[in-house]
């Protein structure tokens, strides 16, 4: 319930939302809602106008060639994770758009607001970083640029969309035979948003990773390109070693301001950016039970590693890896307590 | 204030309505469906779904102006003929309701997964059902109710 504080249009064409936007000073659009009206019922937001850009079938429209996979602003998560063109062109973004939110986000939510509403925990800036997406954005007269993800993100729910544009398109480079991507995050238990999340995306010859594009986000205002993590990958065979000595480089990209809060502390996100990162490229290499006690959230389906033997004793990196080191209790013999026994005294 | 024909359940209602409220409160406070329940009315506990063209959609975040021409189910759209629908019947016979406040939503989105998917499994089911809160019953009951209904073995 919010009170009627704003004037309400509907626009029908992106000339008409944009010249809506130049006629009324403090406007705000609005699509699928799922970020706005929150914060409009939160009192957070407070536009003098909404104008309606739901209704525009231009921005809908997903378009692939060979070389792009433009995704029309007002595609929901849904027709993204529903499209079997998406998936064959980049799967990385149906199986992400796959784990967003719940159904019922991924019903309306659509990616345009997603991005422009730039939350820092969200998935899709973080991703769309990787790919190196490009923002295709309108302005007054027909005006129109784009924007790199390190140019449109700039901090917390803060984009270089200026008063009077539009964002109309994400274009993403389509897949090549040999690029392989996969996105983990650790999800906050309530909302599912992204405490820490590592996206990565490598291109291989063989065994050997010729090209990487990696983003963290979640614990930093704005996702941040680890290219560190990046320049220690290529050249490199994607083995157990070489992986946990790349990620732990991460902590040299993600700068002084990291995100902290009663649920998960700054020193915690930081120690894992790495293990999130690790965790992707270990899936990615079919080598998923390698890893930490960490858990975390992959297609938005929840995935425990099993296995702990095989980290490296030497691992330098026990700095990103807090829980991976002791614990020499031989608990071969002993039965496993399971869940609803855990009441029961010893 | 502008008028509104909305396709719910089949019958056309008409109302007046601001563009900007929530299809929930028309549905609540103007046609006087309250199946339909406000629990956060932010979208985040899913009390509130109905299925918009067949798919589950918050309605307490739905401007009225994005209903137009589209059709509305709620859960007073389910029973056929007088006679609760098998979820209905299974989550009342299986324990799946406590307090009945997040029953509605979670109908709801049983409801569209069955639709789409008719015998699914567990996990298909607690995955479909993610965007519903439950602060009552554990989900554990929830899930065995709607494994009932779609005719599946149950754990």
């Amino acid at each position: 319930m919010f009170a009627p504080e704003f004037d309400y249009h509907k626009a029908s064409s992106v000339a008409e939302a944009i010249q809506l936007l130049g006629a009324n000073d403090g406007a705000k659009l609005i699509a699928g809602g799922h970020s706005l009206i929150p914060l409009l019922k939160l009192r957070l937001a407070r536009p003098t106008a909404l104008i309606d850009i739901g209704d525009i079938s231009d921005l809908k429209r997903i378009i692939i060639n060979n070389e792009t996979v433009s995704i029309g602003a007002l595609a929901t998560h849904w027709d993204i994770a529903s499209s079997h063109d998406v998936k064959h062109a980049c799967s990385m973004l149906a199986e992400v758009a796959g784990g967003i939110g719940d159904s019922q986000v991924r019903n309306r939510g659509t990616i345009g607001g997603n991005v422009v509403h730039a939350d820092p925990a969200s998935d899709w800036p973080t991703v769309l970083t990787a790919l190196n997406a490009r923002f295709v954005i309108q302005g007054p007269g027909g005006a129109s640029r784009t924007a790199a993800p390190e140019d449109f993100f700039l901090g917390p729910l803060t984009t270089n969309l200026a008063d009077n544009e539009l964002l109309t398109a994400v274009e993403v480079p389509s897949f090549a035979a040999n690029q392989r991507s996969e996105y983990a995050k650790i999800a906050h238990p309530a909302s599912g948003y992204a405490v820490v999340g590592g996206a990565v995306v490598v291109t291989m010859d063989g065994e050997r990773c010729t090209a990487a594009s990696i983003a963290v986000g979640g614990l930093v205002p704005a996702p941040v390109r680890a290219s560190s993590v990046e320049r220690a990958l290529i050249g490199q065979t994607l083995n157990v070693e070489n992986i946990m000595a790349a990620s732990n480089q991460v902590v040299n990209d993600l700068g002084s301001n990291i995100i902290g809060d009663f649920y998960a502390s700054a020193t915690y996100r930081r120690a894992m950016a790495a293990v999130e990162i690790r965790h992707a490229l270990f899936h990615i290499t079919g080598e998923a039970h390698v890893g930490s006690r960490a858990v975390s959230v992959i297609h938005g389906v929840q995935y425990v590693p099993v296995d702990r033997e095989a980290i490296p004793v030497s691992d330098p990196g026990s700095i990103a890896d807090p829980v991976s080191s002791t614990e020499s209790v031989n608990t071969e013999n002993q039965p496993r307590k399971r869940w609803w026994e855990f009441w029961r005294r010893s | 204030m502008e008028h509104y024909s909305l396709k719910i359940n089949g019958h056309v209602y008409e109302t007046g309505a601001e563009p900007f409220e929530s299809l929930l409160d028309v549905l609540r406070e103007k046609l006087r469906l309250t199946g339909s329940k406000k629990g956060c009315d932010e979208g985040e506990c899913g009390s509130c779904t109905v299925l918009l063209d067949g798919k589950p959609v918050l309605s307490c975040i739905l401007m009225v102006s994005d209903v137009r021409d589209r059709e509305v189910l709620t859960v007073e759209g389910l029973p056929q003929g007088g006679e609760p629908h098998p979820i209905q019947v299974e989550m009342t016979e299986r324990g799946g309701i406590q307090c009945g406040y997040c029953t509605p939503g979670i109908i709801m989105s049983a409801y569209a997964l069955l639709q789409e998917n008719p015998r699914p499994s567990e996990d298909e089911i607690r995955f479909a059902i993610a965007g519903n809160i439950c602060r009552c019953t554990g989900y554990s009951k929830i899930v065995e109710a709607l494994q009932a209904a779609a005719g599946t073995p149950i754990r």
